[in-house]
């Protein structure tokens, strides 16, 4: 009954109804986004490289920040763990493909659809969206340029997406699991990916409701940000903080999956408290959605508001302390050793706890008074989005690359990939606290002479970081073309679960017949 | 490879510890204070900075213990060293001690971080009232009750920006005009925006609150420190966003009464000689500093403008058309587009010299004046 | 094929299922929005039009109420209070005024949106007729006076000893007429 893939090309990858090869597109298409994001972050960085505006003008520079926030988060972090998903939760849960494979595939390819649409907002008239990612108004309503009304459409089918992609996702883990795979007993990767479906079901539709409200502003006369017509400026911050805060934990809940199943191989011990991450995950999850104006600290909510939203988020850092330290426990009297996957998830235990200490210290709003939209801020997400998620998207690749082709990467080009990006890293992002600490705002094209210092080094270690991203690429096109092949299903010494079960590559079609579980 | 790895660790942490220890402990006051937030000059930035550091503290303690045991389980646990893995997996005992302990540390840092935010938000019984607009891209001071109003716009000019002049000691938090307040007097700020959301933050004071059309924030500041703070506009608002800092001079009592007197007294003498006749020599060189601060940065420096964004004013329909209209578009601004009124900003001297500078330069000749009082006229008859 | 009769009748019934959700949004929402506000008196900034009844006026506290106003963009009218404040005891009804003119050659509508600081005291600010509850057309050149008459009610919490009231004025001659009530 199994049968490879389609003759044509053109069939192949346009019509594909493969988990497999979705995924493949969506990693691609992902890698491709984050290269062009990381352009617009080397043209960011270029002109802070000196004080005063050298390269570009600081309505392009706006544009820049804009789009490199956006395509960054909608075009390179989420579709990359979507298509991991796509790959991997199948083959983890003993399933033969995703519950709906046809909506799989348009899920993916309206993404390079709309991305076409956003980015060439850039060579129209009046440039493209130069109002940050997190859009408010009336900065992107009554102040925007023309082609902000792309900017929504591309918003609305990027939403489109997820929320199709977080179905499928929700539809396959609840009704494909192979007999015997219980819910507790599901890799984390598939736990942590089925709590951010839910999340992105719950708030992608608000996302749409503050753009549809955006678009009522711009385009028909409505107020509902505008505070002539009995509107509020305000109202837009809420309802895209309420989406924007658990966006955030779905950019990060698949990442803490992925290193939950990499840890463990690699230290050839059982993950530690198995339950108390998925509950923790949960938690996470929950507490999400009542956060969310912790990033609207400065915007004169009454002070009961204030308070709540301080005391509740500092609640989040309790169930993140508990998964760190059950990784970190899963490590202590293990075996480790130190292949590029591991590495990647170390630094992300590391960096992303980091990062989650500067979160805390953000929590607090009336230290929050001196942060907010710094580059303190920037810092802190930088930490947790790349040394956090963008690290453990890398770890994954490579963890699971080996299974996917059926070639073994170059160990020693991973590792020194791997030291290049974690130092250029520290270097781009560290100082920018210090920045922010003394008094530079975000979102700024041109700074007094106080900040040269810093912003140079940070500008030196973000070409650096880029560097290394190209290697990246050059390794994983060469595994792919040239690598060492390698069939041992299980790949890894301490690989545990059902996708180490199956061939390697795997083939086109896996577990047409469920598998038995012991 | 075992030695190699160690010695990679080793070889790699050692010199960042080693940093980071001497740095502790070299660092003078003036490398502290670049890499740390500033303790300010009032009771609120100081409780912030408090509270910053007791946080900086926790984090510390807990991250070195953290990062600690990782980096000695990642070398004591290795594989290469012969180790078997153990195979435990869970633990109920040490899961609920570590949630119970983490939220005690919380409950321990709310109490200080709840006291600080009660400063923050104390704006009761004020001193003096200030009323902060921010336009795009520039701030307005009233001093309610007073009648003294003024606009402070960034004073550095676009040549040091765009690198044709070397940058002054001051790039980037020079103003026309700082806002001025007295040591020892609660300072009351209701912070409001023009047109698109600012925020209005001067770090020493630790006051940030966000510059929303349609509604007013309010904070507050006293300090018995005089001196100069410098701040900046902390919420994206266009093109001018980092273009738009805020400077307050604190002075002592006895200076802040005669500076609000010499203020008041400026808006009765202006007053008076509102008719007065401008030459030619006096109209142009004003309306040139006039044009350089408030019209250069979107007009550009020599009326070229950017086309199809800021119109260029050489050679323009409107600068070359009937002074009437020229007025009216800086009185009125232009709906819909980022020309805004000027009627608030700009008093009829800075109006009158602008348009009269615009009409006679860059090859534009048409030879006429504009006097004060014709701007003062055209507000009042229309 | 049955098979196609049915997936055709749940064609049929979802569109007609759509079809009468949207009905449903658009005219039985708006008017249930408007019941359900009005029964729980949540709305507005700073709550309706005061309809006065019996205050007692609390003689033994006095607030000092400041007023600010401000333009918005590129509204050119001049506008200002005339006294900048009023002191006032809880419970007792006080007018003040505020000017506008109209500075410029066309006929425009202004709209003056009210705000009140500190938050705890916008509950407690009461206004029985403010010129903010109707759009202001000013013909050119023409100016006005403009009326608030308010209330402090003694509810008003004991910290708070000054309350501000700003008004900001925007242009929206360009949106026809638009009676922005503080009501909704």
């Amino acid at each position: 009954m199994a049968h490879g893939p389609s003759e044509s090309f053109f069939s192949r990858w346009l019509f594909s109804t493969n988990h497999k090869d979705i995924g493949t597109l969506y990693l691609w298409f992902s890698f491709a986004m984050f290269l062009l994001g990381g352009a617009f972050a080397m043209v960011i960085r270029a002109e802070l490289f000196q004080p005063g505006m050298q390269l570009i003008e600081p309505e392009f520079f706006n544009q820049m920040t804009t789009m490199h926030g956006l395509v960054m988060v909608f075009g390179a972090i989420m579709p990359a763990f979507v298509g991991l998903a796509n790959w991997m939760i199948p083959m983890m849960i003993g399933a033969p493909d995703m519950a709906l494979p046809r909506m799989n595939n348009l899920s993916f390819w309206i993404l390079p659809f709309a991305f076409a649409i956003l980015v060439s907002t850039l060579f129209m008239e009046g440039g493209g969206p130069n109002f940050g990612w997190t859009f408010y108004a009336p900065l992107s309503t009554t102040y925007a340029p023309d082609t902000v009304n792309y900017f929504i459409f591309g918003v609305h089918i990027m939403g489109a997406s997820s929320i199709m992609g977080s179905i499928n996702i929700i539809a396959t883990v609840i009704n494909m699991r192979a007999p015997g795979m219980t819910y507790m007993k599901m890799p984390l990767f598939v736990w942590t990916w089925v709590i951010t479906a839910f999340l992105l079901v719950a708030v992608m539709p608000v996302l749409a409701g503050a753009v549809t409200m955006m678009l009522m502003d711009i385009n028909f006369g409505t107020s509902f940000f505008d505070a002539a017509g009995g509107g509020d400026p305000v109202l837009f911050q809420h309802v895209f903080w309420f989406f924007g805060h658990p966006e955030v934990y779905i950019i990060i809940l698949p990442a803490f999956g992925v290193v939950s199943q990499i840890i463990p191989t690699f230290s050839r011990k059982p993950l530690f408290g198995y339950s108390s991450m998925v509950y923790a995950t949960a938690s996470i999850a929950f507490l999400s959605f009542i956060v969310w104006a912790h990033h609207m600290f400065t915007v004169g909510m009454p002070i009961a508001g204030e308070l709540y939203f301080m005391y509740a988020t500092m609640l989040i850092a309790v169930p993140t302390g508990v998964k760190v330290f059950n990784w970190v426990t899963t490590m202590y009297k293990g075996a480790l050793t130190f292949e590029t996957p591991m590495l990647f998830s170390i630094a992300f235990v590391i960096l992303f706890t980091f990062g989650g200490f500067t979160g805390m210290m953000l929590s607090i709003a009336a230290a929050d008074t001196q942060y907010h939209d710094t580059y303190f801020v920037v810092a802190h997400f930088h930490y947790v989005m790349v040394a956090g998620a963008v690290f453990s998207g890398t770890a994954a690749v490579y963890y699971w690359l080996p299974k996917w082709c059926g070639r073994m990467y170059d160990e020693t080009m991973g590792k020194v990939q791997f030291w290049i990006a974690f130092i250029a890293f520290n270097i781009t992002f560290m100082p920018q606290h210090f920045l922010g600490l003394a008094g530079m705002p975000r979102r700024y094209s041109d700074y007094g002479l106080q900040f040269a210092d810093w912003n140079m080094v940070s500008s030196i270690g973000a070409f650096m970081y880029g560097g290394a991203q190209l290697l990246f690429l050059f390794n994983v096109i060469r595994t792919i073309g040239w690598g060492k092949p390698i069939d041992d299903p299980k790949v890894w010494e301490g690989a545990e679960g059902l996708e180490w079960t199956l061939p390697t590559p795997a083939p086109f079609h896996t577990f047409s017949t469920p598998p038995v579980l012991k | 490879m075992s030695e190699r790895a160690r010695a990679l660790f080793l070889g790699l942490f050692s010199p960042i510890i080693f940093c980071l220890v001497a740095g502790g402990a070299v660092a003078d006051e003036a490398t502290w204070n670049s890499l740390n937030m500033p303790k300010g000059v009032t009771e609120v930035s100081q409780a912030a900075y408090d509270i910053h550091m007791i946080m900086i503290w926790i984090c510390t303690v807990i991250g070195v213990a953290v990062f600690g045991f990782m980096f000695y389980v990642m070398f004591a646990h290795r594989k290469s060293k012969g180790v078997t893995p153990a195979n435990f997996h869970e633990n109920l005992t040490v899961e609920i001690l570590w949630t119970i302990v983490p939220a005690l540390i919380l409950i321990v840092m709310a109490v200080p971080a709840t006291t600080a935010l009660l400063k923050v938000y104390d704006t009761e019984n004020p001193d003096i009232d200030i009323k902060v607009t921010g336009y795009q891209w520039k701030w307005q001071y009233e001093y309610i009750g007073e009648g003294v109003k003024f606009m402070s716009e960034l004073r550095t000019p676009q040549d040091e920006i765009y690198g044709r002049a070397p940058k002054g000691e001051h790039y980037l938090r020079e103003v026309t005009e700082p806002l001025v307040i007295p040591t020892n007097k609660k300072v009351r700020f209701l912070i409001t925006g023009n047109d698109v959301i600012h925020s209005w933050w001067v770090p020493d004071f630790a006051v940030k609150r966000d510059a929303v059309p349609g509604l007013f924030t309010a904070a507050w500041a006293k300090t018995d420190q005089p001196g100069i703070y410098v701040g900046e506009c902390t919420e994206l608002c266009g093109k001018g966003h980092a273009f738009m800092p805020i400077v307050v001079e604190v002075k002592e009592e006895a200076e802040y009464d005669k500076w609000m007197a010499a203020k008041k007294e400026e808006a009765v003498i202006y007053q008076s000689t509102i008719g007065k006749e401008w030459t030619n020599a006096e109209l142009m060189a004003k309306g040139e500093s006039v044009y350089a601060i408030s019209c250069a940065g979107c007009h550009q420096a020599k009326g070229e403008g950017i086309p199809g964004v800021f119109p260029a004013l050489f050679d323009s329909p409107i600068v070359t058309g009937p002074v009437e209209d020229h007025i009216g578009i800086l009185i009125n601004g232009v709906a819909g587009s980022a020309m805004q009124s000027f009627a608030d900003q700009l008093s009829e001297v800075d109006i009158a010299a602008v348009i009269h500078y615009k009409r006679n330069s860059w090859g534009n000749e048409m030879g006429d004046t504009v006097q004060p009082i014709d701007i003062l006229n055209y507000k009042q008859t229309q | 094929m049955e098979n196609t009769t049915s997936h055709r009748n749940v064609l049929i019934k979802s569109l007609l299922g759509a079809a009468v959700m949207f009905m449903f949004a658009i005219f039985v929402l708006p008017p249930l929005y408007d019941l359900f506000c009005e029964i729980t008196g949540i709305g507005g900034k700073t709550g309706d039009a005061y309809t006065a009844t019996e205050v007692v006026v609390d003689t033994t506290r006095e607030v000092e109420v400041q007023f600010v106003a401000t333009n918005n963009a590129t509204m050119p009218w001049e506008f200002y209070p005339v006294e900048h404040k009023v002191v006032v005891h809880p419970g007792e009804q006080k007018e003040i005024v505020f000017y506008a003119k109209n500075l410029t050659g066309m006929d425009m509508v202004g709209q003056a949106i009210p705000n009140v600081l500190p938050n705890n005291a916008a509950d407690y600010f009461l206004k029985t007729e403010c010129f903010c509850f109707n759009n202001q057309p000013l013909a050119a050149g023409d100016d006005a006076e403009l009326a608030v008459v308010f209330i402090i009610d003694p509810d008003l919490p004991a910290s708070v000893n000054t309350v501000t009231l700003s008004y900001t004025i925007f242009d929206i001659t360009d949106r026809g007429s638009m009676q922005v009530s503080q009501l909704k």
